[in-house]
């Protein structure tokens, strides 16, 4: 599903190197994590896969089934499939979070040749989604994430992934600002939307949220780079003994 | 004091280009004073401090600046309201197009009819809160409205009015310089909306004196607009009484020149006055809302939102004063002005004043500058939306404030689409 070769990034602007050549293949139907300590490079290859300015390809490729996803503009992106879930979800006073929701799935379509969703549709369809994740009508009628609190955004974020359906899932930090209650809530609803057609790429500093997202694999990045790969006994052993031993290990 | 001579030279050009309109007695020494006021203020230059950041060349020629008529095929904005039609034709009233006036709740007669008569409820108001408006700021163009009117239409509430009264200007000759004044009385405990639409004229001249009684509603609903080379000066003089509610809200649309002053006097207590402005501008586009109110009373309210929108050189400035006079205590008075620069080449210019005698008060205010949220702007296109639906849709967020100022949801619907019409239409230039 996606595939990214040698994938090296600078910020636009100032010469600093921070992905310094990863390689990385989540195959459809499986869940990745990336760990990794802070500074590693994890949240800049999320932003550099869904599109944000500020960072300059030097090398490498990323594609999402076999297209070229670099080139291609953030909201193509999104229309090809990839989501983001943010680490920080913006706060937009003055846009309604159904209205943005309907406006985005309706983009979406439109740039997939297909038709749009009705009002009265599209109202069944948020209100299913919206129960499973405990966000009532008046979150739903609130601009998007304003007055939120964290649980609330992140809710918010597997909201969106749950309504625009994507094929490529990449959760950044997702776990971070979450008491224990709401990181079930949102593991519960990544992992409803696990499916063969669907693969996840779960960013995470500690081990806990994927207690509850059970990864097929585990990456660990340092230093621009995936040092090492294994399975999700890899997690466990970051959690038990940090970074260091490992890091330790490859260098 | 005495006038600079190319002061006065310009003012005489500009007085020896209209005429007087007859009337009665009353009228006409009405319309001498303002003359006489308008003499003494003599036209604005740019060393007047309330002309600092707008050029009054165009509204100060003798003759109306050349403005072509804008085509469009859009309907009328207020067109799914249900109202009381008023039409105005290059700034001529125009009966035939304009529904039969008789209204339960209301008296509509027009200006040249009311001021013929020896007596008449509007001897009392007609110029009456515009020269108490001419201290401590000048409003030449106002006592020149009032001396040489030519048209207009004079309203009284009597009661809860069922539906708006709408006036539309329409402007039909590339050269019309028209002039129109207009009284409106709201009664005690009565309550009205009045709506206005149209470019009116190459160059129009508006002044509105509302007068409104204790305990009485107004609601005022304008838009401004459509064509690009128009240029407008207009005057909204009110006075509130005791536990009355005045909201106003203006949106505006292109136009080489527009400057809305507004004067609002809260004289009664517990008196709510809300006013509130869009402006949207791209490329020969200057926009200028310049407001003035005054708490002479006690726990009265005003609140003032102003928002624009600017881009390709498009300027636009706002002059913002509220005045807390002596023993006004518990004046709540609120003010926030805000332009969204959609480039580098949109100016903002903005001048917000506080001037409080009263020492139990709450007043704030607020002004800012800036462009379109680049977080938002990426976080709205991750999702899917592009790039210019984006940016529309946190333009549209922009002005949102202003919008909610509007009380009528079905009025606020037709003013957000009208937004919504002009950003579209500048997709992808």
């Amino acid at each position: 599903m996606l595939k990214i070769e040698n994938l090296n990034v600078q910020l636009e602007e100032e010469d600093k190197q921070i992905l310094k050549g990863v390689d990385l293949e989540v195959p459809a139907g499986s869940v990745h994590a990336i760990m990794g300590p802070n500074g590693s490079g994890k949240s800049t290859l999320s932003y550099v896969l869904s599109g944000r300015d500020g960072y300059e390809v030097t090398d490498g490729t990323a594609t999402l089934d076999g297209e070229d996803i670099l080139e291609l503009d953030p909201e193509e992106r999104a229309a090809a499939g990839l989501f983001l879930a943010f680490q920080y979800p913006v706060e937009i006073p003055g846009v309604g979070n159904m209205t943005f929701l309907r406006t985005a799935l309706n983009s979406q379509r439109k740039a997939r040749g297909e038709d749009e969703i009705s009002a009265a549709d599209f109202l069944k369809l948020i209100r299913e989604k919206a129960k499973a994740l405990k966000i009532d009508a008046d979150m739903l009628k609130r601009p998007v994430n304003v007055g939120f609190s964290g649980g609330e955004k992140k809710r918010n974020e597997i909201l969106q992934m749950a309504v625009l359906e994507p094929k490529m899932c990449i959760l950044d930090e997702t776990d971070s600002g979450l008491d224990v209650d709401a990181m079930k809530l949102v593991a519960d609803g990544v992992n409803a939307l696990r499916d063969e057609g669907r693969a996840f790429l779960v960013i995470t500093h500690y081990q806990r949220l994927l207690d509850h997202i059970q990864p097929d694999v585990v990456h660990i990045m340092a230093d621009g780079r995936i040092v090492k790969t294994g399975g999700p006994e890899l997690a466990l052993e970051v959690e038990n003994n940090g970074y260091a031993d490992i890091l330790g290990e490859v260098a | 004091m005495a006038l600079p001579q190319a002061k006065t030279d310009e003012t005489e050009a500009r007085i020896a280009a209209l005429d007087m309109p007859d009337g009665a007695g009353w009228a006409q020494a009405a319309r001498a004073d303002a003359l006489r006021r308008f003499r003494a203020m003599g036209l604005p230059g740019r060393r007047d401090e309330y002309w600092r950041f707008t050029r009054p060349d165009a509204l100060n020629a003798a003759h109306a600046p050349e403005a072509a008529l804008f085509k469009h095929d859009e309907a009328p904005i207020f067109e799914p309201i249900e109202r009381l039609k008023i039409v105005f034709r290059d700034g001529v009233f125009d009966a035939e197009a304009s529904d039969d006036l008789s209204q339960e709740g209301l008296e509509i007669e027009r200006l040249a009819d009311a001021t013929a008569k020896d007596i008449h409820w509007i001897k009392d108001l007609y110029g009456v809160l515009e020269a108490r408006s001419q201290t401590p700021v000048p409003r030449p163009f106002a006592a020149l409205n009032t001396a040489f009117a030519t048209d207009g239409i004079v309203i009284r509430a009597t009661g809860k009015v069922s539906k708006p009264v709408s006036l539309s200007y329409l402007h039909e000759n590339t050269t019309s310089d028209a002039i129109l004044h207009f009284v409106v009385r709201v009664e005690e405990g009565a309550e009205m909306t009045l709506l206005e639409n149209g470019p009116a004229a190459a160059r129009f001249n508006k002044c509105m004196e509302v007068d409104v009684a204790d305990t009485a509603v107004f609601h005022h609903v304008r838009a401004q607009g459509r064509d690009h080379e128009r240029h407008a000066v207009t005057h909204l003089f009110a006075r509130l009484g005791r536990e009355s509610v005045f909201k106003s809200f203006t949106v505006t649309a292109n136009g080489r020149l527009t400057r809305n002053e507004a004067q609002i006097e809260l004289t009664g207590d517990d008196a709510i006055a809300h006013i509130a402005g869009a402006a949207l501008g791209d490329g020969d586009f200057h926009h200028d809302d310049t407001v003035f109110i005054t708490h002479d009373a006690v726990n009265c309210e005003s609140r003032q939102v102003f928002k624009k929108v600017l881009r390709n050189g498009a300027v636009g400035a706002f002059q913002g004063k509220i005045l807390v006079k002596e023993g006004a205590q518990k004046t709540d008075g609120y003010q926030i002005s805000q332009s969204l620069l959609l480039d580098d080449d949109a100016q903002f210019l903005a001048k917000p004043e506080l001037e409080i005698y009263a020492d139990d008060v709450a007043c704030s205010h607020g002004s800012t500058s800036g462009a379109i949220d680049e977080d938002a702007l990426f976080y709205l296109r991750a999702r899917g939306v592009t790039r210019s639906e984006a940016q529309d849709m946190l333009t549209l967020a922009f002005v949102a404030e202003a919008i909610d100022e509007i009380d009528d949801e079905a009025v606020a619907g037709c003013i957000l689409s009208r937004l919504e019409g002009w950003l579209h239409r500048r997709r992808g230039d």
